[in-house]
């Protein structure tokens, strides 16, 4: 019981901080939860299979490859088979982060496949899948379990790309997405 | 000084955009700072960065080959020179050896350094810089005016007009659509480039990794798109344990930009994959240029601690009027200074130190514990060296010393005076002198000074002694302070003596960089004030008390006078300034108030030395809480006023507009009185508010506790 508790005050911390860097956080229980309000959130950003108009999902744990066909096929114009310039062209990038931080609100990724730096760069919107289990207070707690030995590029994202170069004025949406949507989901594994 | 120099700080002093954003970007960074850093220690977290940092310095060579090995072993390629012409030439090498044609960069200070970009560009490479500020810098031709910031000094319509004009014609100043032009400008540009140059903000040894902190996210495309990635490291960036970039990581965000975490931290330990499955070409360049030279000065190896936050500039009060140009370098405001005498010359740094106001803002808020205000004046003292001192410098400090002619010149001055002199102030001086009182009125010089006044008091015998040291303002223009020291004393039992042989306290001459005749000025004084044995030596002035505090002791360290350290020590312990005095005093009930003042509202001041060095802030505050008076606390109390000593005779300019902003907060505090602890201050915002023709009343703190007492 307490764990749940716990979790639930790890959550709200995180989901606060995460919010008040312009995220938008979600919380489903399942992963079918989870892939079903992806692919609504897909159709209704407008994907499709046209130019600008893709998604592409980085090759992620949680997804088989029933579930990729399956999805592929709910979504016109989303692929797991991703390049550098399906990238580039694509709307929706979709990733699975590792780690949460509860206290910055901070993504945390091996990104060493190259799909996965690609989804979470290029496209203006990077959809983030979380297991809530992922959730760890702080720097110093995920500094103890990545490994930079095994990990050659590991990512921090803390909300969209932005900056305050002219007059100070905050932006977002600079070289990287202009929106970040985290969903949190409580049955999965942690990814790593 | 020389006088390009003189006019490129009225230049910024006239650009109502540079000092308008900057200050009113001080004004928000100071909230913003505090609202990032709540519920975290902040001495115990600066004090973590300083000891990972302080203990990399001092190991330096043995990290870098850690480091090395640990790279090499996953594949990076390092190189590792003191020469900055060998990293331009190893990453022209290795551009023309790929075939190279365009590069994108995201920041690199160290790159800046050695002016990296004009060396390749020279050898027809096209080099673009893809951090938003950087890239419009470099489109308009400039330099960074702010570390963190470097595009601050510009408006969002001078940024359209430059990207119409060097980019696409038609851009409007309007700022999401600025920005979202620069990332469809550059988008390409990343997606085209064959190498990737960036820097890194740490460096960790055991593990060979870099980390590189960015909010755009630019970062991440020059490390993931183009085949070659090149990153530039100034040693200083190495720490020895992965697990010790979390306090490093903690602090950046929050001291730079107020933010608890940017929004990317990229991490990179060897070559990943790049887009077609082919493994990055990774290359490290450890960069030395004098950095481990620095880290065997005894002084300077703790400007190593530093991790390019800036918040030296955005507390700085300097800073926030010029900017960063002036400065005239990569490297800006106070640790820019320290920087460019290092990794440039100490003669680069012969102006640009001069505009130091010694105020010690910057002491409280740096991350990795710099002394930045105490390395300038080391760097003061070795130009004075180097160079020697001037002879009008000399010529002063010889008055100065000799107290019977300070006397004598002061008192003629005061006879001199007298046709420009009104209600104890002079308000105008002639010609020469004219910008001394452009702003402020300048008090009179007293009849009789306060030595020869202490003589005529009556005072009871006590068993406790203390001795008053007066300093120049108290002794000469403000006897009536020395008096209402005397009598607060006298009240709580203590007999006060002036010892005659007390001189200068040797600040003019430390904060010129003339450390002999500092030293000798603190060794004159020792010597004065143990002549007879007291209990306290007491001062109301702070910068005096500062220097028999601490100065004394590091002037004779500073020139090698070892001899006299136990006397000087011996001194120190006795020091104290009136207002700590005073409430340990009254918290032993030997001094008590007198009813009916409740309610009266004052507001405070906050003196540089007072708050900054003795950290007494809250002594003069309970005081007067105590004495019944209703504290009303001013905006920015803690902010220079400045004077700075002789600093408003040298810099008159900025001098003056730092005052006007004092001015403006002491107003709209609405209290009738002003309380300060500093004679300096005093002279320098009483004269001030007289010019506006205020009617608030400035004292110094024992002049109405002396008026409180039973």
């Amino acid at each position: 019981m307490s764990t749940v508790l716990e979790s639930s005050a790890i959550f709200e911390s995180f989901k606060m901080r995460a919010e008040a860097v312009s995220a938008q956080v979600e919380r489903v229980s399942t992963k079918e939860q989870a892939l079903e309000l992806i692919v609504n959130l897909l159709l209704k950003e407008g994907v499709e299979d046209k130019p600008h108009c893709g998604a592409v999902w980085a090759a992620c744990p949680m997804i088989g490859k029933a579930d990729a066909q399956k999805l592929e096929a709910a979504v016109p114009g989303l692929t797991f088979t991703v390049t550098r310039d399906l990238a580039a062209d694509a709307k929706v990038g979709i990733s699975q982060p590792e780690w949460a931080l509860a206290n910055t609100g901070t993504l945390v990724q091996g990104a060493d496949a190259v799909d996965t730096r690609l989804v979470s760069t290029l496209p203006l919107l990077h959809i983030a899948v979380v297991s809530t289990a992922g959730l760890l207070p702080d720097l110093p707690a995920v500094l103890s379990r990545v490994d930079p030995r095994k990990s050659s590029y590991i990512a921090f994202i803390t909300g969209p790309s932005r900056t305050a170069d002219i007059e100070r004025v905050l932006t977002i949406g600079v070289h990287g997405p202009e929106r970040l949507i985290i969903v949190m989901v409580d049955d999965l594994e942690v990814a790593a | 000084m020389k006088q390009e120099f003189k006019q490129s700080i009225l230049d910024a002093l006239a650009n109502p955009n540079l000092s308008g954003a900057l200050g009113n970007f001080s004004v928000a960074y100071r909230a913003g700072r505090a609202k990032a850093y709540e519920g975290i220690d902040f001495e115990a977290l600066r004090h973590e960065i300083a000891a990972v940092k302080s203990s990399a310095a001092s190991h330096f060579d043995e990290l870098a080959d850690q480091f090395t090995k640990a790279a090499e072993a996953r594949g990076t390629k390092v190189f590792r020179t003191n020469d900055p012409q060998a990293v331009k030439d190893y990453i022209l090498n290795l551009a023309q050896k790929n075939g190279v044609k365009s590069i994108v960069k995201s920041k690199s200070m160290a790159t800046e350094e050695i002016h990296l970009n004009k060396y390749l560009q020279k050898a027809g490479i096209d080099v673009q810089e893809t951090d938003l500020g950087e890239w419009i810098i470099q489109l308009a031709g400039q330099t960074p005016s702010h570390m963190v910031m470097p595009a601050i000094h510009m408006t969002k319509e001078e940024v359209a007009e430059l990207f119409s004009n060097k980019v696409e014609d038609g851009q409007k100043p309007d700022i999401p659509k600025l920005v979202k032009f620069a990332r469809g400008k550059l988008r390409p540009m990343f997606l085209n480039a064959d190498m990737g140059i960036s820097g890194a903000n740490i460096a960790v040894a055991e593990t060979g990794s870099i980390v590189i902190i960015t909010n755009e996210g630019n970062a991440r495309l020059v490390t993931t798109l183009p085949r070659i990635h090149v990153a530039v490291v100034g040693l200083e960036k190495l720490i020895e344990h992965f697990k010790d970039i979390a306090p490093i990581l903690t602090a950046l965000p929050k001291s730079g930009t107020a933010q608890l975490l940017t929004s990317y931290v990229t991490m990179i330990s060897g070559p990943a994959p790049n887009t077609d499955g082919t493994p990055k070409e990774l290359h490290i360049i450890l960069m030395d240029n004098r950095r481990n030279e620095m880290a065997h000065d005894p002084r300077f190896k703790q400007a190593l601690q530093c991790i390019r936050c800036a918040s030296c500039l955005n507390v700085c009060p300097v800073f926030r009027l010029i900017g960063g140009h002036v400065f005239g370098k990569v490297y800006t405001g106070g640790i820019g200074t320290i920087l460019t005498a290092w990794f440039g010359a100490l003669k680069e740094s012969e102006d640009i130190q001069s505009l130091c106001i010694q105020c010690g803002n910057c002491r409280d808020v740096c991350p990795g514990m710099i002394d930045i205000p105490d390395l300038i004046l080391e760097l003061r003292r070795r130009l004075a060296v180097e160079q020697g001192q001037p002879l009008l410098q000399k010529a002063i400090f010889s008055v100065v010393n000799n107290r019977r002619m300070f006397h004598t010149m002061m008192r003629a001055a005061y006879i001199g005076q007298k046709p420009f002199a009104k209600d104890g102030f002079i308000r105008h001086l002639p010609m020469f002198l004219s910008n001394l009182t452009e702003t402020r009125s300048l008090p009179t010089i007293a009849e009789v000074p306060f030595r020869d006044r202490i003589k005529k008091i009556k005072q009871p015998k006590c068993t406790e002694k203390a001795a008053f040291y007066g300093g120049c303002l108290v002794d000469f223009a403000y006897p009536e302070m020395g008096e209402s020291v005397v009598k607060v004393l006298n009240k709580a039992g203590i007999e006060v003596i002036f010892p005659e042989g007390q001189t200068c306290c040797g600040a003019p001459a430390r904060y010129s960089g003339a450390y002999e005749v500092a030293a000798q000025n603190g060794a004159d004084n020792i010597k004065a004030l143990l002549e007879e044995d007291v209990k306290y030596v007491v001062s109301a002035c702070p910068t005096c008390t500062v220097g028999l505090k601490q100065d004394f002791i590091a002037n004779l360290e500073a020139v090698g006078r070892t001899d006299e350290l136990p006397a000087a020590r011996r001194l120190a312990e006795k020091v104290i300034d009136f207002s700590t005095l005073a409430s340990q005093l009254v918290e032993q009930g030997r001094l008590k108030f007198k009813p009916g003042m409740e309610g009266t509202k004052f507001t405070y001041h906050d003196s540089c030395h007072f708050k900054h060095t003795l950290h007494a802030e809250q002594n003069p505050r309970k005081l007067m809480k105590d004495a019944g008076y209703e504290l009303v606390e001013m905006e920015e109390s803690s902010m220079c006023c400045g004077m700075g000593g002789s600093y408003t005779l040298k810099m008159p300019e900025i001098s003056a507009p730092i005052l006007e902003r004092k001015l403006v907060n002491i107003e709209k505090a609405g209290a009738p009185l002003l309380l300060i602890d500093c004679p300096g201050c005093v002279m320098q915002i009483r004269g001030g508010l007289d010019k506006r023709g205020s009617s608030i009343k400035v004292e110094h703190t024992v002049q109405r506790i002396a008026e409180c007492l039973e």
